[in-house]
C-alpha cells in the first residue's frame, strides 16, 4: 500500500471537487470491502483516497414516483431488509443473501458493488484490466475457467463482478451520475459499464471525477428473479447469474427484461432472450427456450464453456423462480 | 504402588471422557496470544520479497530505495547476484527483506526494491506427464508379465484416470515467529511451530548461539498440518535482523506467500487398472502413477492403498519436478492421494460389476490387514448413515436433478506414540504442576497431558498445572505422523506414577500400611481394600515437609515407558461414507451427510477425539470439493494465492457430520494411538465415490468443480 490523502467529504458537491483536483489520481471509496485490500496489494496506488461514507444524503433509500431512489451508499443490509425492496425487487434480496457474508452485506453498499473492481485473476497479480504479458493475452492463452463468455472478442475479458447489476437491470433501474462542476445525468444501468479497450479505461464509463449519487429503481407488479451458481454455499461470488422480470399478462410475459452476470466485461443484456420471453406462455418450455435463447452468440474461451451450459441453466431457473 | 499400566477403561474418572479443551475460553475470548499477537517494546516488522518468476537469474538488486522509505531500518538481499546460487527455482522463492518500525513502511519498502531477473523456461503444469521434458524421477520397472496374463485373464475389470490436484497447507495462521535477544544475551523465539521442542537448532547459526540459549515458547497455534517442523528460512533471517538492529523483530509470512511457499501436499495422478472375479474379489492391480509438489517432485504412491493382498499387483510411480515450491509434509503423506486412486477405481469396478459398494467392500476385506476392524467398522458406518434405505447402484440413479449418491473410502494409519519426556512436580500444598516440551496444535494436546496426571493422580483436572509449548520443558518428539498423544499420554503417565509413588512412600506409614496398598483415587491416598482408610490428598503431601517432590517419565518411541512398560500401539482403521447431491444441470456438489468411524486405540479426550475428527472432516471436504493451487503456465504465477479462489470450505458447505470413536475390547483395550492423520485421509476418495454413485460418471480428479462434474458428465452422455 502506497501512503495516500483520506479525505472524508460532507456532502456531493465537496466530493466532486476532491476528485476533480486530482485528476484520474484519485480511487472513490464506498464500503470498501475491496478496495482496501486492493490498495493493499498494490492493485490501486490512488494519491486520494476519497471516501463517501459521510455524505449522509447517499445513505437513504425513499419512495419516488412508482419506485425507490436510492442512495448509492445504502448497504445491502438496508437494501435487502427494505419492504419496498422485499414487495417488488425480490431478484435483488436474493443477489445480496447469496454473498454469504454478513461482514461484507453490513458495510458494502449498492454503489460500491456496482463499481467494483472485477475479481479476475491476472488483473489482481497487476497484469491490468486488459492482462498481457510479453505480448501475450493471458486470458486467452491462459487459464480462462471465470472469465467471458460474452462480449469478450476486445482485448478485455474479464467479467463485471457485481452482484446486484443484473437484479437492477432487468428492473430497470436507472444510475444517476453527478460530475465536473455538479453536473448531473441519468443513465440507464447497462450505460455505468463498458469493456476497456485499455487497461487505464477502466471497467465504468464514469469520469474520474464522477460518482454514482442514486440508483432509481422502478417497482411494480413485476415477477422478478434471480439464479446464481456459486462454488461455496458460503462467502463465494457467483460463476453465472442471470435475473429476470416481466408482467404476468394472463399467463404470457411482458414487458420482459433480464440480466446477466460474470458473463462479460460488463453485466450482460440478452436481446435473444427477452425476445424468446415476451409474449411468450410462461411454463417450463418457455423457461428452457429462454435459456438455450439467452446462449445464443455466446464466444466461450479454451476452457469456459461449461458458463455456457451454466447461462442456460441459471436463466430457466430464474423465469422458474419468477414465476413461482 | 501405582502401576503404570493405564487402568481399565470402566473405572476412570476422567480418562476417555467428553472433556472440554482447558484453554477453549483463552482461545475463544482473544486471550490467548498466537505468536501474530506477541509485541515486544521497540519490535521491528520484518516482509519478505517474493520473486514473481517461476525460473529466473537474479543479476542485480538494488535495495537504496527501500531503504529510504521512512520508517525502514534496513533492507537486505537474500538470494545471490550471481552463480551459481542466483537461481530462482520457484514463483514466491524470497529474494530479499526489508525491516521497519511499521508493517505499512516494511510493505511499501518492498515495491521500492528493484530486482534484475533473467527469465528462464519454467514448467508447472503436473498434470501430463509427458509434457514434463525429462523432468521425471524415480520410476520403477516392475516384472510385467504376470500382471499382464492376471489383466487379460479378469473376468472383470476397469480402465480409469483418477487423481488429485497439488495443494497446500493453508494455515490460518501463516509460518513466522517473533525474536528477541534479550539483556541476558539469550534469544527469546515465540513461533507458531510443531516442535518446540527441536525448533531452536534451526536457529543456531543464524543467532551464533548455542541451543542452550535459545529460548522457545509457543503457547498457542493456528494450524500447522506437517509444515512447521522447522524454523525456516523466514525464522533465519528474523533472527539475523533481529541480531543486526539489536531489535525484537516480527516475521510472519503474507497470505500469498503462506500459500505460495507455506508447502505443498503432492497432486497424484495415476491410469489404472483394475479387475475381479465375477463373484467379486479383486484380483489384479496395475497402475501408472505420477505427481508433483513441485521442484523436488514427489514419492512414490503406495498403491494399492489398503488393499493391499490384491494377488497381483504392478504399480509404476514417478515424480515429476515443477517450477513450485516442493513437497512439504501434509497430514498422512501420500496417504489421501492413494487413498482417493484406489478407492475410486475399487468402486467403478463394483459399479462394473453392478453390485453394492458397501457389498463388494465387505467382500474384499479379507486383502487388508485388519479385516475384522473394517468389516465392524463399515457396518456401524452403513447403519449411521442410514445405507441400507439410501443406497443404490450406480446404474440406477434417484430422479430429478438434484441427484444422491453414497460413497466409501476406508484408511490405516500407524500413530505410534514419539520420544516424549515429561515432568510432574507434587507440592507440599498438594499443587501438581506437569511440564512437557511439547506442543498443542489445536486439537488438546494441553489438556489430554493434563487429564493423564490428573487420572494417575486421582485429582480433578482443575488441580493439575499442565505447562507445554516451551524449550525449556523436559523434550516431547515434534508432533508428526499422529505421534503426539500416544508419546506425551505415556510419559506424562510414567512422569505422574513416579512422582505418586514418591509420595506413598511418605503415606505407607502414616496410613501403617504397605505402598503396594496404597491408590490415589477421589482426592485422597487410601487403601485399595478399604477405602474408609485414607488421607485427603493435601493431608498426604502436607507429610512432603519444604521439599516438593518429582517424577521424571520417559517414553521411548517403539520400547515404552522407564519401566518398559508400553502405553502407546500403533496401527488404526477407519471407515467412512458420504451422502451427497449433486445438481446435475450445474455441476454443483453438496454434502448431506458425511460419517466417519475411527478407532485409536485408548482414548484419552473422547471430546477433543471426535473434534479431531470433525476437522478432519471439514478439511476433508475441502480438498474433495474446492482446494487446488491453480498456477498459470504463461506467467508461472500462482493464480489464486489468496482465500478468495483458494476455496476452503465454510461451515455451510461441509453437511451433516457424524463421528463414532471405536471403544470397547480390542479398541480401548490397546494402547494409545495418533489420530492427527487417519480421518483425513478417506474424505475425498468417500466423497469422489459418492458423486460417481450419484451421477453414474466417475469425475475423475479432485477437486470436484462445476466445472468438472459438468464435464464427466458431458462425456459419459448425461448433460442434461
Amino acid at each position: 500500500m502506497n501512503a495516500f490523502e483520506y479525505a472524508m467529504p460532507k456532502s456531493i458537491d465537496e466530493a466532486i471537487s476532491l476528485l476533480s483536483e486530482t485528476p484520474g489520481e484519485s480511487q472513490v471509496m464506498a464500503g470498501g470491502t475491496d478496495l482496501v485490500t486492493a490498495l493493499k496489494q498494490g492493485i490501486v496506488s490512488p494519491k486520494r483516497v476519497v471516501s463517501l461514507r459521510h455524505i449522509d444524503e447517499l445513505k437513504s433509500i425513499e419512495a419516488s414516483g412508482d419506485g425507490l431512489r436510492i442512495g448509492a451508499m445504502a448497504t445491502l443490509d438496508d437494501l435487502a431488509a427494505h419492504d419496498g425492496v422485499k414487495a417488488g425487487a425480490a431478484s435483488i434480496v436474493t443477489a445480496i443473501k447469496g454473498i454469504g457474508s454478513q461482514q461484507i452485506t453490513s458495510i458494502g453498499t449498492i454503489g460500491g458493488d456496482l463499481c467494483q473492481l472485477p475479481r479476475d485473476w491476472y488483473f489482481r497479480l497487476g497484469f491490468g484490466l486488459v492482462a498481457q504479458y510479453e505480448g501475450k493475452d493471458l486470458v486467452a492463452e491462459g487459464d480462462n475457467r471465470y472469465h467471458a463468455i460474452f462480449g469478450n472478442d476486445g482485448p478485455a475479458k474479464f467479467v463485471n463482478a457485481s452482484v446486484l447489476a443484473p437484479a437492477l437491470i432487468a428492473l430497470g433501474a436507472k444510475a444517476s451520475v453527478v460530475g465536473s462542476g455538479g453536473a448531473k445525468r441519468e443513465i440507464a444501468l447497462e450505460e455505468l459499464f463498458h469493456a476497456p479497450k485499455k487497461s487505464e479505461d477502466g471497467n465504468t464509463t464514469l469520469a474520474s471525477n464522477e460518482i454514482v449519487t442514486h440508483i432509481l429503481l422502478p417497482l411494480g407488479a413485476r415477477k422478478n428473479a434471480l439464479y446464481h451458481v456459486k462454488p461455496r454455499h458460503g462467502l463465494d461470488w457467483p460463476i453465472v447469474s442471470a435475473a429476470v422480470a416481466f408482467e404476468n399478462d394472463g399467463g404470457k410475459a411482458k414487458n420482459a427484461r433480464g440480466g446477466l452476470g460474470h458473463v462479460a466485461p460488463m453485466p450482460w443484456v440478452s436481446a435473444s432472450a427477452a425476445k424468446a420471453l415476451e409474449g411468450a406462455a410462461l411454463d417450463e418450455d418457455t423457461a428452457a427456450k429462454v435459456g438455450a435463447a439467452a446462449a445464443e452468440g455466446a464466444s466461450p474461451l479454451s476452457r469456459n464453456a461449461y458458463k455456457v451450459h451454466l447461462t442456460k441453466v441459471a436463466v430457466k431457473r430464474a423465469i422458474l423462480a419468477a414465476m413461482a | 504402588m501405582a502401576k503404570n499400566a493405564w487402568p481399565p477403561a470402566d473405572k476412570t474418572v476422567l480418562m476417555g471422557k467428553r472433556i472440554a479443551r482447558l484453554d477453549g475460553p483463552a482461545k475463544s475470548t482473544g486471550r490467548a496470544k498466537y505468536a501474530y499477537d506477541m509485541n515486544r517494546p521497540g519490535m521491528l516488522y520484518a516482509r519478505l520479497l517474493s520473486s514473481p518468476h517461476a525460473a529466473a537469474k537474479v543479476t542485480a538488486i538494488n535495495l537504496d530505495e527501500a531503504k529510504k522509505v521512512p520508517g525502514v531500518v534496513g533492507a537486505w538481499a537474500e538470494i545471490a547476484t550471481a552463480e551459481p546460487d542466483n537461481e530462482v527455482r520457484y514463483a514466491g522463492e524470497i529474494i530479499a527483506s526489508v525491516a521497519a518500525t511499521s508493517e505499512e513502511a516494511a510493505r511499501e519498502a518492498l515495491t521500492k526494491i528493484q530486482v534484475q531477473y533473467q527469465v528462464l523456461p519454467h514448467l508447472v503444469d503436473d498434470t501430463d506427464a509427458t509434457k514434463s521434458d525429462g523432468r521425471e524421477q524415480g520410476e520403477d520397472k516392475p516384472d510385467a508379465a504376470a500382471v499382464d496374463a492376471a489383466i487379460s485373464g479378469a473376468e472383470v475389470k476397469v480402465s480409469g484416470k483418477y487423481g488429485l490436484a497439488c495443494i497446500t497447507h493453508a494455515c490460518h495462521e501463516s509460518h513466522g515467529q517473533v525474536c528477541e535477544f534479550g539483556a541476558d544475551g539469550n534469544l527469546y523465539v515465540w513461533p507458531s511451530t510443531q516442535n518446540v521442542s527441536a525448533y531452536a537448532g534451526g536457529l543456531k547459526d543464524a543467532s551464533g548461539l548455542a541451543v542452550n540459549q535459545i529460548f522457545v515458547d509457543c503457547q498457542y497455534m493456528g494450524g500447522g498440518f506437517g509444515s512447521k517442523f522447522d524454523s525456516g528460512r523466514w525464522g533465519a533471517i528474523s533472527v539475523r535482523i533481529s541480531k543486526e538492529t539489536g531489535k525484537p523483530v516480527k516475521l510472519m509470512l503474507e497470505r500469498d506467500q503462506e500459500l505460495l511457499i507455506g508447502g505443498n501436499r503432492p497432486s497424484a495422478y495415476a491410469d489404472v487398472t483394475v479387475g475381479a472375479t465375477k463373484d467379486g474379489t479383486i484380483s489384479v492391480w496395475s497402475s501408472n502413477a505420477w505427481g508433483s509438489g513441485g521442484m523436488g517432485g514427489a514419492g512414490r504412491l503406495g498403491v494399492p492403498y489398503v488393499f493391499t493382498k490384491i494377488p497381483n499387483v504392478r504399480t509404476l510411480s514417478k515424480g515429476v519436478r515443477t517450477n513450485r515450491r516442493g513437497a512439504v509434509a501434509w497430514r498422512a503423506p501420500g496417504h489421501p492421494q492413494a487413498c482417493l486412486i484406489t478407492m475410486a477405481a475399487i468402486a467403478d469396478l463394483a459399479a462394473e460389476l453392478k453390485m453394492d459398494e458397501l457389498e463388494f467392500f465387505l467382500k474384499n476385506v479379507a486383502l487388508t490387514d485388519r479385516p475384522e476392524v473394517y468389516t465392524e467398522e463399515l457396518k456401524i458406518a452403513a447403519d449411521m448413515i442410514g445405507y441400507k434405505d439410501k443406497a443404490h447402484l450406480r446404474s440406477n440413479p434417484t430422479p430429478g436433478t438434484l441427484k444422491r449418491g453414497l460413497g466409501i473410502g476406508i484408511h490405516t494409519w500407524g500413530g505410534i506414540g514419539n520420544d516424549s519426556q515429561t515432568e510432574v512436580v507434587i507440592n507440599p500444598d498438594g499443587a501438581v504442576s506437569v511440564s512437557i516440551g511439547t506442543q498443542d496444535l489445536g486439537v488438546g494436546t494441553r489438556t489430554a497431558v493434563a487429564i493423564v496426571a490428573a487420572e494417575t493422580l486421582g485429582l480433578p483436572l482443575d488441580k493439575v498445572q499442565a505447562n507445554i509449548g516451551k524449550n525449556s520443558y523436559p523434550p516431547s518428539g515434534a508432533s508428526g505422523g499422529s505421534t503426539t498423544i500416544g508419546g506425551v499420554s505415556a510419559s506424562t503417565r510414567d512422569a505422574s506414577t513416579i512422582a505418586l509413588n514418591a509420595l506413598l512412600e511418605k503415606v505407607a506409614p502414616v496410613l501403617g500400611v504397605t505402598v503396594d496398598e496404597l491408590e490415589a483415587r477421589d482426592g485422597k491416598i487410601q487403601v485399595a481394600a478399604t477405602p474408609s482408610k485414607s488421607l485427603p490428598w493435601a493431608k498426604a503431601c502436607s507429610l512432603l515437609g519444604q521439599m516438593p517432590i518429582s517424577g521424571r517419565g520417559e517414553n521411548k518411541r517403539g520400547k515404552g515407558v522407564s519401566d518398559g512398560t508400553i502405553l502407546d500401539d500403533q496401527g488404526v482403521g477407519g471407515v467412512q461414507i458420504a451422502d451427497v447431491s449433486v445438481d446435475v444441470e450445474t455441476g454443483q456438489v453438496f454434502i448431506n451427510e458425511f460419517v466417519a468411524v475411527q478407532d485409536c486405540g485408548r482414548i484419552v479426550d473422547l471430546l477433543t477425539a471426535e473434534s479431531q475428527v470433525y476437522g478432519a472432516l471439514i478439511m476433508g471436504v475441502t480438498y474433495a470439493l474446492y482446494e487446488e493451487c491453480i498456477y498459470d503456465n504463461i506467467t508461472g504465477r500462482m493464480l489464486n494465492a489468496d482465500l478468495e479462489f483458494y476455496r476452503l470450505a465454510t461451515l455451510a458447505d461441509v453437511g451433516k457430520l457424524k463421528v463414532h470413536m471405536m471403544t470397547g475390547p480390542g479398541y480401548d483395550t490397546r494402547g494409545v494411538i495418533g489420530l492427527g492423520e487417519p480421518p483425513v485421509i478417506a474424505p475425498g476418495a468417500a466423497i469422489s465415490n459418492a458423486v460417481a454413485n450419484a451421477i453414474g460418471v466417475r469425475v475423475p480428479t479432485l477437486p470436484l468443480t462445476p466445472e468438472k462434474v459438468l464435464a464427466a458428465l458431458e462425456q459419459g452422455g448425461k448433460l442434461a
